[in-house]
């Protein structure tokens, strides 16, 4: 019997920004109900709710009751899934599983998060228990000086100039004028790089996202209940893997080395037949730029300790050989808090950049195109897609 | 930090106790009973000398809370003389300028604190070599 190919059906997302009026179960419907109609109002009987910041700063889990509840889809099976900032790429790959292993045939993942109800201690607080609670935090170290760290090494071991992580920011905020749902929607000078404040030495204000709320949803289903003349085209998510690395940082053999980036891509790539010369497109983690370099690396896209060539010689832009943050990144999109949802944030945009879809300003020929999205060090998840113009929705 | 948890850490914390892997010789730290490196039991206590070099370094300035009395302050990933790396705040650096390969050893100081009435908690800290 022919594996189930399991096809994405709708995206909804609100834009990413500080919204003082939505609380973070409108923020959810807001993305459920936009998914939904643009999947042609297929009901999902599965809700997978990405987020990893809820219980601490809004005092509220149970977030699958919640949204299944309040977005209209009681009696739906609904869980949260937290994986730190991987959750939404792990969600998607638990709706994946439940689309292909027959056991719903419309699954739906919402990421979301509300993270400017609460000063910055609190957030930092927060974002700290995705690290080790009892060897990390507990030494106060936080998100931003984690990447600093390993930004420091990265630096010292490839002997890399100061300024070798621009091209990740500038290549973001570039990317994101044209993106309606972003935040910072305007391009920056190295200059401007050079010049940042900093956070965390050596990391600037150009190397971290910050934090705001949003939210994304998308509708997964079998590709054999989507009919030739729907209302848009199908994407096909043609590989899906998970894995994890070490939780603290320095219980990785090689902090430099993002093992379950590396893993979880091979996986990945393993399930689809495709070699890695054929992706065309990658999705990444640049919550800080040191990221971008790491998965850029861990992916195979290049060696240890040259993923930041990749930002200076024009490889990851729009035209390059392995474009990323095509739709603003982390960066310049702005963190959807600790991006529970970024993973499907990423998703989203990525069908977005889809043929027929709004936005899409790239020169390259787009039927056809795989991309890869994958998310977050320590737990870390991949997904493959592939478009394809024949299935619709029905 | 919950009472019973910090009791719980508190070989750790104060003396730098890890485990020793009887199979491949592996040093641990933090213990974990199961050796990362060959995946035999790993139970035998191993108490680390607390010498060790930076591995890399920075600075919290927008600290989390519970930790916004000390800001800004350094912390580091040090790695021990026995191999593992740990992450820790740096100390007494006086005007002393951090560098990567810097020689750190460690010693105990007060980590943070749970408000004005809460209970402080103490651990290891690493600060230059004296000698």
């Amino acid at each position: 019997m022919a594996e189930p190919r399991v096809v994405i059906a709708g995206v909804g997302m609100t834009p990413v920004g500080e919204h003082w009026e939505l609380s973070l179960r409108h923020l959810g419907m807001e993305a459920i109900q936009a998914a939904m109609a643009d999947a042609g109002g297929l009901r999902p009987q599965m809700l997978y709710v990405a987020n990893s910041m809820a219980p601490a700063l809004s005092g509220q889990s149970h977030l699958g009751a919640l949204m299944a509840d309040f977005a209209g889809l009681r009696g739906a099976e609904a869980a949260s899934i937290e994986a730190a900032g991987a959750s939404g790429g792990v969600a998607i790959r638990q709706a994946v599983l439940a689309i292909a292993a027959g056991a719903a045939e419309v699954a739906m993942v919402l990421g979301v998060e509300k993270v400017t109800d609460q000063p910055s201690s609190s957030v930092e607080r927060a974002l700290a228990t995705g690290s080790d609670a009892d060897y990390e935090a507990a030494q106060g170290v936080t998100a931003s000086a984690q990447a600093a760290l390993l930004m420091r090494r990265y630096l010292h071991e490839t002997h890399a100039p100061a300024d070798a992580l621009a091209g990740f920011s500038l290549t973001a905020h570039r990317n994101a004028v044209t993106n309606p749902n972003a935040m910072f929607r305007r391009s920056i000078q190295p200059e401007q790089y050079s010049r940042a404040a900093v956070v965390s030495d050596p990391l600037n204000t150009y190397d971290a996202a910050p934090m705001a709320d949003g939210a994304a949803a998308l509708i997964l289903t079998r590709s054999d209940l989507t009919s030739a003349n729907g209302s848009h085209p199908m994407i096909e998510i043609c590989g899906s893997a998970v894995s994890t690395g070490a939780l603290a940082l320095h219980d990785q053999p090689d902090p430099l080395i993002l093992t379950a980036a590396r893993e979880s891509v091979r996986r990945a790539l393993l399930q689809s037949g495709l070699s890695l010369d054929e992706i065309q497109l990658f999705e990444l983690h640049d919550r800080f730029s040191i990221y971008a370099a790491l998965s850029l690396e861990a992916a195979g896209f290049a060696e240890r300790g040259a993923g930041w060539q990749l930002a200076q010689n024009g490889a990851i832009s729009l035209t390059g050989r392995i474009p990323i943050t095509t739709f603003g990144g982390s960066k310049a999109r702005r963190d959807r808090g600790v991006s529970g949802g970024r993973g499907d944030l990423a998703a989203s945009g990525a069908c977005r950049r889809e043929p027929g879809r709004t936005g899409d300003r790239r020169p390259h020929p787009v039927p056809g195109r795989r991309r890869c999205d994958r998310s977050q060090p320590a737990a870390t998840a991949a997904e493959l897609r592939v478009s394809d113009s024949g299935p619709r929705l029905k | 930090m919950e009472p019973s948890r910090n009791w719980r850490l508190n070989q750790q914390r104060y003396s730098l106790v890890g485990e020793v892997c009887p199979n491949c010789e592996h040093k641990i730290f933090p213990p974990r009973d199961v050796c990362p490196d060959c995946g035999q039991p790993a139970h035998e206590l191993f108490k680390f000398s607390g010498h060790g070099e930076v591995y890399s370094f920075t600075t919290v300035y927008h600290a989390p809370a519970g930790h916004t009395e000390d800001a800004p302050y350094p912390v580091a990933i040090v790695k021990l003389d026995e191999g593992p790396l740990v992450t820790a705040q740096l100390t007494d650096l006086g005007e002393r300028q951090v560098e990567i390969g810097m020689p750190v050893e460690m010693v105990t100081r007060k980590l943070g604190s749970d408000g004005e009435r809460g209970m402080l908690v103490y651990g290891y800290k690493f600060r230059p070599q004296l000698h």
